[in-house]
């Protein structure tokens, strides 16, 4: 076939496609994300339960930190990963939104690792559950993990890395707001540790696999 | 030499009225846009002139299949370059050709510099060919839907087929083209 005979063939009957004006690249991920929290959500309420005394927990000012700082960049991470799903597109300012939540709360853990004493700084960091936390971090976030790649397959990464790193990123996000309706620590060393770890393994796993996933 | 800012606004313009359903302007753009592909690929593998046609036939179904990864706001020759390069550099690693790509971000620019119009040239790989060897539910909505023309009723008529499943087939259909022009399948 010719050059012209494939222009011609592409640009006839155009509207009578399907799969182009439903699919578009931000309604792809507020699916998947509406999906992918769901079943990371309910992943951790038949593996792990809920914490018993979440009633009480929800009084410290605490728990909604340790609840925002994945929630702001599981926001930061769907922005990103919708970015890398289009050609052309730089993360730009989406650079500094992934940065702020994690700067916040290593300032925090700062501050608190300063206010404590020797003996106190080893709890304040390690907690109870810092093994536990990573790797429940992760297996919370595969809900979203597939949910998210669901959604990068329907657009056209061209820095599959970046892309699938970001789609990762925000499965890993997901998974840790999961995980802190169960996790009993509060400290922020523990937080900017621990989380961190945990939503970055599903990060590293998405770039990893981006490459046989992605191609388009 | 062609006038670039005036190619981007006049390609962006064509693009646009195409996604709103005019069909002769999506003709004009994709047209154009070959044009531009040839001469670009034909300057970035000067030593692989066989590849080029190929190539820019590869890169004009993605531009199609991918035309909902479009922001109205963003640059088109950003979006359509970074397309291009990426089935270019696709095709590379296929041929395993190890040939060091020092291309920095910003030659985007340079997609729209020149144009190259003679699009009547063939492809070493035929689309036609690929498409005969797609499974009915896709090739049919492609033969009768964007090759003769015909209404998706009437093909929904004439194939038995639901119009929401011929509506599906030329989408999936077109996507399953581009899987095997890699070499998918």
């Amino acid at each position: 076939m010719k050059t012209d005979e494939l222009i011609g063939m592409l640009a006839t009957n155009i509207g009578a496609e399907s799969g182009y004006a439903r699919a578009g690249a931000s309604q792809r991920f507020l699916l998947a994300l509406g999906w992918g929290a769901f079943g990371s959500t309910l992943l951790m309420a038949v593996l792990l339960g809920v914490r018993e005394d979440l009633r009480d927990a929800a009084l410290l000012p605490m728990f909604w930190v340790k609840l925002a700082f994945p929630l702001s960049l599981a926001i930061a991470a769907l922005f990103a990963s919708e970015r890398m799903g289009r050609p052309g597109m730089l993360l730009g300012r989406v650079r500094v939104a992934l940065f702020v939540p994690v700067a916040i709360i290593w300032v925090l853990a700062a501050v608190s690792l300063a206010g404590a004493s020797g003996a106190e700084r080893e709890g304040l960091v390690y907690g109870q559950s810092w093994k536990e936390c990573q790797q429940s971090i992760a297996l919370l976030s595969l809900p979203m993990l597939v949910a998210s790649f669901w959604a990068m397959r329907g657009l056209a990464p061209t820095r599959t890395r970046l892309a699938g790193g970001m789609a990762g990123l925000l499965a890993g996000a997901v998974g840790a707001a999961a995980y802190a309706l169960h996790c009993p620590e509060l400290a922020a060393p523990f937080l900017g540790a621990w989380y961190l770890i945990g939503m970055l393994i599903p990060a590293l796993a998405g770039a990893l696999v981006a490459p046989l996933l992605l191609r388009w | 030499m062609v006038d670039m800012a005036g190619s981007e606004q006049k390609l962006r313009e064509l693009l646009l009225r195409g996604l709103a359903g005019d069909a002769a302007a999506y003709h004009g753009f994709l047209q154009s846009l070959g044009g531009h592909l040839r001469a670009y690929f034909r300057r970035r593998l000067s030593g692989l002139p066989d590849e080029v046609e190929d190539l820019v036939q590869e890169t004009l179904l993605a531009v199609h299949n991918q035309r909902h990864t479009y922001e109205s706001g963003q640059p088109l020759t950003a979006w359509a370059y970074a397309i291009a390069r990426y089935k270019m550099v696709d095709m590379l690693r296929h041929r395993s050709v190890r040939a060091a790509l020092s291309d920095p971000l910003d030659e985007s620019a340079e997609l729209l510099a020149a144009s190259d119009s003679n699009a009547s040239l063939e492809a070493r790989r035929d689309v036609a060919q690929l498409l005969k060897d797609l499974p009915d539910r896709w090739r049919l909505p492609i033969v009768h839907v964007k090759l003769e023309g015909l209404s998706v009723a009437e093909t929904a008529l004439r194939t038995g087929m639901s119009e929401s499943a011929v509506k599906v087939g030329v989408h999936r259909g077109l996507k399953a083209l581009a899987a095997r022009i890699r070499g998918e399948e």
